[in-house]
């Protein structure tokens, strides 16, 4: 269990985050949702060991992260940054083997491990070729390649193994947004904890089995979509009027926005028939 | 790896991904790993072997092998003159040596800066220690002669280059001490103090020259163009282990430093201790920039293009950058120094000179190719 305990971070006479408790299991898809300046990565930051709270401790299991080496750190949690510059003309494949870093294996294995990782992120075709020449899109799978490369094998000792995600949809189409955390659910499936920072709140409800919702640094609200996921919660995070119906396929709640000049009314009528007959049809 | 936890298994790849795995053939690294280095390798000797034969006493290939086998008690059938064994040993192998020695750590110590500073434009003296050492190099030049006499009886010959040493050391450690607060090192704040303290030691090397008579002018002058001139087995043993340490500890750096590529960040997320790797890297190419300039004055473009070449050859992996650094850097400051030693017979042309010659259109080339291939220069 990764678990931010009653953490704040303070900079200056601003408050990053204000008394914060969030756990992640391994196992879970953790949701963490807010506004731009909420404090989303800089709740990440605690969670990776990159940063360290001003008040409150970040543990893993029972022991607070900063007394890990870096290195046993990466042999179990592996971060995924929003975005990560490279000016050097490193191959796909050897960027994906960077994640091998903190491990002692054979360059055999990893080499394993590199392409299957690539497979894991549907990026092997993409194997040989030079990592500038590729679209933001790809240079982000095939990093999301390198870090499932880092936790591919379960540590010895046998420990949880953690992958924290900084908006791994932000430059991604819809087809990989969705593929990306199809990968993640996979992970969780392997008891992986997987946290990622998403601004797609129907993306959450559909893959986390929680959210956090994180507004000027307060985490607002917490638990699995249904309940989270309410017009009141997301109207007080996001000063956004949305409706909240059923997803007509999948088991959890669709976000809608609603369009500031239509009385709330008039939509939840025209939305709601069309889809409803859909789903009865289907 | 335990095939029971690991992701693979979990993670069932859906058929559409796998359909069409193209099972590209990647040349296999460490092989090509292995015969570049051994292809730098051996070009490095035949430089070497040329050098040390060519000149106003000339020795054949054959000659030079035979001198040296004679050192060790081995007759061999190529005849040599007294006088040629007379060069060999005492002028053009340690000169040689000494060229070797000065390439391979300004070589390495640029692929190291390169790598720290995540750019492929940096250059060892963005730390400060050249022109630090050239302000060293000044002083004592200017003013060594207002030295208490038992210090300048200590120093001997070497005056010049122990200040040169200690000025650049002493300008790298201030870079250091403004870039780092607590525990962390800025490494866009130490370039930025680093041009801040170049432009310092560069107004204070120009106002001593105010002081300077014609001699000590043509000196300085001359000490900032560069020159292998002054080699000798003293002064190899002098330098040389400056430059083996960081050779010896580079091996060590390589998948750090690839990791830091990504950024601190991502680095540390690797379980890199980036602040030890940027303290070992400042004092490894300090260390031997700072022994290099002493003793050969100002040599530029070496540590910035040598790095930039093996790059374009065979990629960013420092596991083969750094060897085949040190490798390529001392061949051509080799091959530099044969040059400047034969342009003018007798005279020299500075080495410096010879290095600026080839490479300053060699960066300009690269930073042309750099905007067509949008390089991102920054930090």
């Amino acid at each position: 269990m990764l678990v931010a305990d009653h953490v704040s971070v303070r900079l200056g006479r601003s408050t990053l985050l204000d008394d914060v408790s969030v756990h992640l299991a391994p196992g879970e898809v953790l949701a963490v949702v807010g506004a731009n300046g909420a404090g989303k990565t800089t709740l990440m930051r605690l969670l990776s060991g990159e940063q360290t709270p001003t008040e409150g401790t970040v543990r893993l299991g029972e022991t607070p992260l900063d007394q890990f080496s870096a290195d046993d750190l990466a042999r179990c949690r592996a971060v995924l940054p929003q975005h990560a510059s490279l000016a050097f003309g490193f191959t796909v494949e050897e960027v994906v083997l960077l994640g091998r870093t903190p491990h002692r294996t054979r360059a055999t294995e990893d080499d394993e491990i590199a392409r299957a990782a690539l497979h894991a992120a549907g990026v092997h075709h993409l194997l040989g070729r030079s990592y500038p020449t590729l679209s933001g899109g790809e240079q982000q799978r095939v990093h999301l390649a390198r870090t499932l490369a880092q936790i591919w094998e379960a540590p010895s000792p046998p420990s949880p193994r953690y992958l924290l995600l900084d908006e791994p949809t932000a430059s991604l189409d819809l087809a990989h947004q969705h593929a990306v955390l199809r990968t993640a659910r996979r992970c969780a499936q392997a008891d992986v904890g997987v946290l990622a920072v998403l601004h797609d709140l129907n993306l959450a409800a559909q893959y986390a089995h929680r959210i956090a919702v994180l507004k000027h640094g307060q985490l607002v609200a917490e638990g699995p979509p249904a309940t989270v996921l309410t017009p009141e919660v997301i109207q007080h995070a996001f000063d956004v009027a949305v409706l909240i119906t059923d997803h007509p396929r999948a088991d959890c709640p669709l976000v809608v926005p609603v369009p500031e000049d239509t009385p709330s009314g008039a939509w939840s009528a025209s939305l709601s028939s069309p889809l409803s007959n859909e789903s009865t049809h289907a | 790896m335990s095939q029971a936890s690991s992701l693979s298994l979990a993670l069932e790849v859906p058929q559409a991904e796998t359909a069409a795995p193209p099972e590209t053939v990647v040349a296999p690294q460490a092989s090509r790993r292995t015969l570049v280095l051994s292809g730098l390798g051996a070009t490095l000797l035949v430089a070497m072997l040329l050098a040390v034969g060519i000149g106003a006493v000339a020795i054949s290939p054959g000659q030079v092998v035979s001198i040296l086998a004679a050192q060790l008690g081995l007759d061999l059938p190529w005849a040599f003159k007294a006088q040629q064994e007379l060069v060999l040993l005492g002028i053009r192998l340690p000169r040689v040596l000494l060229g070797v020695i000065v390439g391979a750590g300004l070589a390495i110590s640029g692929a190291l800066m390169q790598g720290l500073f995540r750019n492929p434009l940096a250059d060892p003296g963005l730390i400060g220690v050249s022109s630090g050492a050239a302000l060293g190099a000044a002083l004592m030049i200017v003013l060594g002669a207002a030295l208490p006499g038992f210090i300048a009886s200590a120093l001997g010959a070497f005056g010049i280059a122990v200040a040169a040493f200690v000025g650049g050391l002493l300008v790298t450690v201030i870079v250091y001490r403004i870039s780092t607060r607590g525990r962390h090192t800025s490494v866009a704040t130490m370039l930025l103090a680093g041009i801040a303290l170049n432009a310092l030691c560069g107004a204070g090397t120009g106002s001593l020259v105010l002081l300077t008579d014609d001699n000590q002018l043509r000196d300085l002058t001359f000490w900032t163009l560069g020159s292998l001139g002054g080699a000798t087995w003293e002064t190899l043993l002098v330098v040389g282990p400056f430059v083996l340490v960081a050779m010896a500890a580079a091996p060590r750096l390589a998948r750090a430093l690839n990791a830091m590529l990504l950024g601190e960040a991502e680095a540390h997320h690797l379980g890199i201790n980036t602040q030890l790797v940027k303290r070992v890297v400042i004092a490894l190419a300090a260390l031997a920039v700072g022994a290099a300039t002493a003793v050969s004055g100002l040599i530029g473009f070496v540590g910035l293009v040598v790095p930039h070449l093996v790059r374009l050859a065979i990629g960013p992996d420092h596991r083969t950058l750094l060897p085949a650094s040190a490798l390529l850097g001392a061949t051509l400051l080799v091959a530099a120094d044969l040059l400047s030693r034969v342009v003018i017979q007798p005279a020299e042309v500075p080495i410096g000179i010879i290095t600026a010659l080839g490479g300053a259109p060699f960066f300009l080339a690269l930073l042309l190719q750099g905007r067509r291939r949008g390089y991102d220069f920054s930090l």
